[in-house]
């Protein structure tokens, strides 16, 4: 391997899932980040589609949450790492889109997370996508619609234009929660660089 | 104390932080590459602070893995036309630390260049014998080890004559959801390296570099395989969480 000055290796770059990304990464359990049947449960869908408002039928939607009393099962949750009060509660969601752009994601709300010096964050999850032309994943993050005020007080959902903001917050529907995520264009969602 | 764990404040200083490495993942808009023209943002990315979502993620277990998932060549009754290699390596961290028991998930096409996917429909054959389609954890030490065989490259539609050279999908998590990475692996001195819009799409030589296997002596096995060794370096957590007070991450 190279290293550079210092004996370091350097980070090994990003490249596109491809339009083959099904064989591997399509998990028969992916979509489930609660098991069926669990109480609260809902399901987070939507459509992938690109700049010419198209749907992306190869794209990879994955998410990533805390459980509904704001912990993570992870050793640098600094309050400790702790299986969570749902049973089988697994945090991470994998779904691959359908013919018409589609995904969805069993889940149950996320709970307020802390953030900086205290600071409470709206309730909200992490979410993915790769797809064939996306040489590196794009992120964004997904708010819940009847969270005004947590969201009002969010300093993430806060530092985006108010113009744009609503693409971040999902809204509810008779299956759960929907969230459409535009690439490109009309009503692009807003993606981070972490 | 009666106050819920999960309300208690959370010192920013505790949390690791894992600082972006600048000029080594391609641009979203790689025009060379033409599936990029309507699906890369044209916004600009706003920058998301690393708080408690950004250092986890998932913890998934030795569960997902099935005894012959790592031995692309042994999922069938029979064996696989091709080439039978073995690629291993190491996933670390840019701090040079391994990145132990994490998942790492590989796919590719078969000797002849054809993936098993409905979608593939360049007219190459497919080997009843192979899937393409492999995982492996990481140990202690972060390595892992893949028994397959050589992907052939495979012609697609970008531009006149384009092929794909040959290449294997890795698809890793690390620990934390800052460090998630999908890759490919390519093999060395290619000659279709050159005319690769998705390969060339990293613009620093030395990163594209990365992304080559090297053929591995003590990895090749007598009268069996041949060895390619690919490491895999993934974002790290500073050196120390009580550095760089001025290296604020917002």
């Amino acid at each position: 391997m190279t290293t550079d000055a210092a004996g370091l290796p350097g980070l090994t770059p990003s490249q596109t899932v491809g339009p083959f990304l099904h064989l591997a990464l399509r998990w028969e359990d992916g979509p489930f980040v609660v098991p069926e049947g669990t109480p609260g449960s809902f399901w987070l869908h939507g459509t992938v589609t690109d700049g010419a408002g198209a749907p992306c039928p190869d794209a990879l939607v994955e998410t990533w949450q805390a459980d509904p009393d704001g912990r993570f099962d992870h050793p640098d949750d600094p309050r400790g790492a702790v299986a969570s009060s749902v049973p089988g509660f697994r945090g991470f969601g994998r779904c691959d889109t359908d013919a018409d752009g589609r995904y969805r994601i069993l889940l149950v709300r996320p709970g307020a997370v802390p953030g900086e010096d205290g600071a409470m964050q709206a309730p909200h999850l992490d979410l993915s996508v790769f797809a064939r032309g996306l040489l590196d994943r794009v992120v964004t993050r997904v708010y819940l619609p009847d969270e005004a005020d947590a969201n009002a007080a969010d300093p993430v959902l806060q530092s985006v234009d108010p113009d744009r903001r609503g693409t971040l917050v999902a809204r509810a529907d008779d299956e759960g929660l929907r969230f459409d995520v535009r690439l490109q264009g009309d009503g692009e969602t807003v993606f981070f660089v972490l | 104390m009666t106050q819920h764990p999960s309300q208690g404040p959370v010192e920013h200083g505790a949390l690791p932080h894992y600082p972006p490495v600048e000029g080594v993942h391609p641009p979203l808009d790689s025009p060379g590459y033409g599936s990029t023209a309507l699906r890369h943002p044209r916004e600009p990315l706003q920058l998301l602070p690393q708080r408690l979502t950004e250092v986890t993620g998932p913890v998934l277990g030795e569960g997902r893995l099935g005894q012959l998932d790592h031995d692309l060549t042994r999922q069938h009754d029979g064996e696989p036309q091709g080439q039978r290699i073995i690629v291993a390596g190491r996933v670390l961290d840019v701090g040079g630390r391994p990145v132990p028991h994490t998942l790492v998930e590989i796919w590719q096409a078969n000797a002849a260049g054809r993936y098993r996917h409905a979608a593939d429909s360049w007219p190459a054959p497919l080997d009843p014998s192979f899937s393409g389609v492999g995982r492996a954890m990481t140990d202690a030490e972060g390595r892992y080890r893949f028994v397959t065989v050589r992907p052939g490259a495979y012609p697609w539609g970008n531009h006149t004559n384009a092929w794909r050279p040959a290449h294997i999908h890795f698809s890793l998590f690390g620990r934390a959801f800052t460090q998630r990475l999908v890759t490919q692996m390519y093999f060395p001195d290619d000659p279709l390296f050159s005319q690769d819009p998705i390969f060339n799409a990293v613009t620093d030589p030395a990163a594209r570099a990365r992304m080559v296997a090297a053929y591995d002596h003590r990895l090749t096995e007598e009268k069996w395989a041949i060895g390619f060794r690919f490491d895999l370096v993934l974002r790290g957590p500073s050196a120390s969480v009580f550095e760089g007070e001025d290296d604020h991450d917002d």
